[in-house]
């Protein structure tokens, strides 16, 4: 290999680990790590990540999007997370009391059994929809990073608050009561 | 002899059938599926879904199950996610061809520069490669003319 050639070759690794550096100092500055949340809670009314999951609570599916038109009370659970099992009495409390102001509270439960999901919606006597996201892929998209998450969805899908981990204090849970009337407005 | 042979693979093929009929092992079964929430193998976690999914695996041996009916189960709830190595078909091929053919590219691409590298220090192909300047060319002989007389 000429000399011109090897020096080309140098070039090109440094080149590439130059790359590389730049690449990693973007990502590190451009941290999409619960982003939807942060946008939502600034007031950015980000969209709300689509998706068609499996229902609990009955037969079929349910696409989110077809729930446009309505404010949805967007709620990731598991059977096995310790604070969900307090929550879940507010959040069936919140759909018996909006349901007919066109508000749907939606349960997602992710990363558990579906047998273990339906027997926690049996305990907690849960009427709202409930959808299955096994593997989690659904609320990826929303960045979940724990159990519970809830989020706000307006009528044009879009997401205006979020809460991250159990809405179970007084001020959490008037907030979110706040988000709702302020999305059905 | 032959009868002896004939013994030792009846032997070998009894014992086949005993290890591929015996019931699967909860501890190998836990180091092959993953926790879908700390990403872990279940054997290195003890998160609530771990402990649950541990729970489900030795019911599901007590029941007589396979460890391919137990793998497949947790797939079914989990997804393809939850094996810690990726299926021999399909996608997760792409898994295991895709760092052997990197491997393979590499280990070529390496031949090629280290036989380019020694080529490139061989004194007598450096000589053949590159031909001298004709002035120095010209100095060369005018010296050695003078040797010679």
């Amino acid at each position: 290999m000429g000399y011109r050639a090897r020096l080309v070759a140098q070039g090109v690794a440094i080149g590439l680990v130059a790359l590389l550096f730049v690449l990693l100092a973007w990502s590190l500055l451009h941290d999409e790590g619960g982003d939807l949340s942060k946008q939502a809670n600034r007031g950015d009314r980000p969209a709300a990540p689509d998706f068609t999951l499996e229902r609990l609570d009955r037969d079929g599916d349910l696409q989110l999007s077809s729930l446009r038109g309505k404010v949805v009370v967007l709620n990731a659970w598991a059977s096995w997370c310790g604070p969900c099992k307090e929550e879940a009495p507010f959040l069936e409390q919140v759909w018996r009391s909006h349901r007919d102001r066109g508000v749907v509270v939606l349960g997602v439960d992710a990363k558990d059994f579906r047998a273990d999901a339906r027997r926690f919606a049996d305990r907690f006597g849960l009427t709202f929809p409930l959808v299955y996201d096994g593997p989690g892929d659904a609320i990826g998209a929303y960045g979940i990073t724990g159990f519970p998450e809830t989020f706000v969805i307006d009528r044009e899908g879009r997401v205006v608050r979020a809460f991250a981990g159990a809405v179970n204090g007084a001020a959490e849970r008037a907030e979110l009561r706040s988000a709702i009337a302020g999305a059905v407005s | 002899m032959i009868r002896l042979a004939v013994l030792a693979a009846l032997g070998a093929l009894v014992a086949t059938g005993a290890a591929a009929g015996a019931p699967p092992n909860a501890a190998d079964l836990e180091s092959e599926i993953v926790c879908p929430v700390c990403e872990t193998t279940l054997d290195q976690s003890n998160a609530p879904i771990a402990e649950r999914m541990k729970a489900f695996i030795r019911t599901r041996i007590a029941a007589g199950d396979s460890e391919q009916v137990i793998k497949a189960a947790l797939v079914a709830e989990f997804g393809e996610e939850v094996l810690a190595e990726p299926p021999g078909g399909g996608f997760g091929l792409l898994a295991w061809l895709l760092p052997l053919t990197a491997l393979a590219v590499g280990a070529i691409a390496l031949a090629f520069l280290v036989r380019a590298w020694t080529r490139g220090r061989d004194p007598d192909a450096a000589d053949e490669d590159e031909p001298l300047d004709p002035q120095l060319e010209r100095l060369v002989d005018e010296e050695l003319a003078r040797f010679d007389a």
